[in-house]
């Protein structure tokens, strides 16, 4: 499943980030591949926020379509 | 030896220690910049960056700020600065959120990794206990193998306890992937911290030291330090997740569309009536027509008069309309300059408070039709103060194609503070009808240019990446100072170029060009516009302060020449029409030559052609 398909208060964890440079980036912000996470929000269309903890980052839409995410 | 790095720029005193302060952003690290240093602080501005360096001294010892970066490499300017400063460091003060370890935690592992002496300020712990949360501090720092000391910096707690602490920074453990590979490289750079960036493939360093390593390991690195970073956090906080919080609701609101369109309008409002009615109107009518236009107007044309005449070249190059001395610094200092600070104040604010990159996520989805991601709201709001201003902060975009549409989109549509108020007085008085035209044309102009471009530009725009801190009350003495060191930074940088543009206008004034040009655009305006010959004129001084060709207009108005329909026309025109010479030339500085020419041509026809369309329909 890619990361766009999921829905609000879901838990997931990140599969696959295809693009090298933000899969370096994700990793420090803590939603590298096999980081286990919530989706705290959905924006109609738009950004896809991830939660762990009190940590909440927000990926643009066309982003989340590439990212192979499961649900856990 | 430091001769590759741009911080060797910053001296140093000899048998002085250079300690830096590295952290996330908004973790409070000028609190305790400022709880070093005291008040003799220099901010020096990195070379080809907007990115400034705070330094200052405590005791022997120099303390360099760096900016806020959650890892030290070279995704972008800042961190390419924050490295660069790091890298060279002799102690690290490392200031952590305490309610964000597994975000800080893996900068305060990659400092450890380059194997710098690390003391950890463990900020913020008073929100750790409002959110339910407990951490484990000695063994936090048995684990890390530093001292970590707990803080509420903006109280004061724990500053003395860093203080002490510096002298006895130590090195922390190593992940091991890291202590079995460093080996390999060290002898190719400089400094042992070099040897970390080169396993970790960053470009930069293996260019400066020609230091290739054939394995890429950077994966594999940041994998196990994420894996170490939450091992850690996992074991040494214990939370109480029951405790969501008044702050976590809001930011939820923020972001919703339903809830947080509602919230930007209201803020957008505020800051509007503070900067664009209070500031663009009281203040500027003090500083800039008061103390600049007349106390230091006449001072300037007396003393300098005594040694050149108006009538001349010269003269008029110095103290005439458009001079050096007259017109440039009582633009700058007088109108400018508080805008340019209110803007500021308000940016630094939402940047401080965490709402900015709520924003972004807000209008994420309807900038990523114009070719931009969320973040290019920055350079849009900061448009509305000076689009010069906001020029130069589309450095911060992602990649080329979002710089230029975003310039593009700068100066074609969005309309400075300055031209603002004289648009606002303008359109005021005729009615709602002839506002909601303006308004509309202007808006439909910037949505259809951008997906446009967004349309025919090769390549790929970048997407949104940001992290959304938890919202906090901003530290006034921390958003004043950001506000003074980034008008100051605007200041040095745009001068030159209002001096410039103001030589360039008197020269074309005196060789008479200035009169061609407008007689060029004379028959369009009359025509094509159906406007009065005489608004050409408004339009051309329209180049030299955008205000001023508002106001040009103001008495053509005024004087019952064009009517309520041509005014929203002209003012249509003016609006799209080139920005001011001054956000051209650094259209130039900032662009390529070939870019900048089409931004310029572009706006002009689309200024002229818009205008004209609109003419047919309601003149």
């Amino acid at each position: 499943m890619k990361l766009d398909k999921v829905t609000r208060g879901q838990q997931i964890e990140i599969v696959k980030i295809p693009d090298v440079n933000i899969r370096a980036q994700a990793i420090r912000l803590g939603i590298g591949e096999g980081a286990k996470l919530t989706c705290s929000e959905k924006l109609p269309a738009g950004p896809i926020i991830l939660q762990n903890r009190m940590q909440e980052i927000a990926i643009g839409r066309r982003l989340a379509e590439s990212i192979e995410v499961k649900a856990v | 030896m430091s001769c590759h790095n741009p911080a060797s720029t910053i001296e140093v005193a000899e048998g002085s220690k250079k300690i830096v302060l590295v952290g996330n952003p908004n973790v409070g690290k000028s609190v305790f910049f400022n709880a070093l240093t005291g008040v003799y602080v220099d901010v020096s501005n990195f070379p080809g960056t907007t990115v400034d360096i705070s330094h200052g001294k405590y005791k022997e010892d120099l303390i360099l700020d760096t900016p806020g970066v959650y890892g030290v490499s070279s995704f972008n300017d800042e961190e390419r600065v924050a490295r660069d400063v790091i890298l060279y460091g002799d102690i690290i003060l490392n200031v952590v959120d305490a309610l964000h370890l597994e975000r800080d935690l893996f900068l305060t592992q990659q400092i450890i990794d380059m194997g710098k002496p690390v003391i950890v300020a463990l900020n913020m712990m008073d929100d750790v206990e409002r959110n339910g949360r407990k951490i484990n501090i000695d063994m936090l720092s048995q684990k890390l193998g530093v001292t970590v000391i707990p803080t509420v910096a903006v109280k004061g707690k724990g500053i003395d306890e860093v203080k002490k602490a510096l002298n006895n920074a130590k090195k922390g453990n190593r992940l091991s992937i890291v202590e079995e590979n460093i080996h390999k490289v060290i002898n190719s750079v400089d400094e042992e911290s070099e040897a970390l960036l080169v396993l970790e493939e960053d470009e930069n360093i293996q260019k400066r030291h020609d230091a290739k390593f054939n394995e890429t390991l950077r994966e594999t690195i940041y994998s196990s330090r994420r894996k170490y970073i939450d091992e850690i956090v996992t074991e040494v906080v214990t939370e109480d997740m029951q405790k969501a919080s008044f702050k976590t609701k809001l930011g939820r609101w923020m972001v919703q569309p339903i809830t947080g369109i509602p919230i930007l309008l209201f803020v957008l409002y505020i800051m509007y009536q503070a900067v664009g009615v209070f500031v663009a109107q009281t203040v500027v009518g003090i500083t800039e027509e008061v103390i600049m236009g007349t106390y230091y107007y006449d001072f300037i044309v007396n003393l300098l008069g005594k040694f050149v005449t108006e009538e001349n070249f010269i003269g008029q190059l110095v103290i005439g309309e458009f001079g050096l001395f007259t017109m440039t610094p009582v633009y700058l200092l007088g109108l400018l300059l508080p805008l340019v600070a209110g803007f500021y104040f308000f940016l630094s604010l939402m940047e401080d408070s965490g709402y900015l990159p709520r924003i972004a996520t807000l209008v994420d989805k309807m900038l990523t039709y114009l070719g931009l991601n969320g973040r290019a709201v920055i350079p849009m709001i900061l448009g509305f103060g000076c689009v010069t201003m906001a020029t130069i902060t589309t450095r911060l975009l992602g990649s080329k194609r979002e710089r230029f549409i975003a310039t593009m989109l700068l100066g074609l549509a969005i309309p400075c503070s300055a031209q603002l108020g004289v648009i606002v007085g303008l359109i005021a008085p005729l009615g709602a009808k002839y506002l909601m035209i303006y308004v509309v044309t202007i808006f439909t102009v910037f949505v259809l240019t951008g997906t446009l471009l967004n349309k025919v530009m090769p390549g790929k725009s970048t997407d949104l990446l940001i992290d959304l801190p938890p919202l906090r009350i901003p530290q006034l003495s921390n958003v004043l100072r950001k506000t003074y060191s980034k008008s100051l930074a605007f200041m040095k940088e745009a001068a030159p170029l209002f001096a410039l543009g103001a030589a360039i206008i008197t020269i074309m004034q005196f060789t008479g060009v200035l009169d061609s040009v407008i007689s060029v655009f004379a028959p369009i305006t009359e025509g094509f516009l159906k406007l009065d010959p005489r608004v050409a004129q408004a339009f051309v001084m329209g180049i030299i302060r955008r205000d001023f060709g508002a106001a040009g207009l103001d008495s053509l108005a005024s004087a019952g020449i064009i009517t309520g329909a041509q005014v929203v026309v002209a003012l249509v025109a003016i609006t799209l029409f080139v920005p001011c010479i001054a956000a051209i030339i650094v259209v130039f500085k900032e662009r390529s030559w070939q870019e900048s020419v089409i931004i310029w041509v572009g706006s002009f026809i689309m200024a002229f052609l818009t205008a004209g369309i609109l003419a047919q329909i309601i003149i």
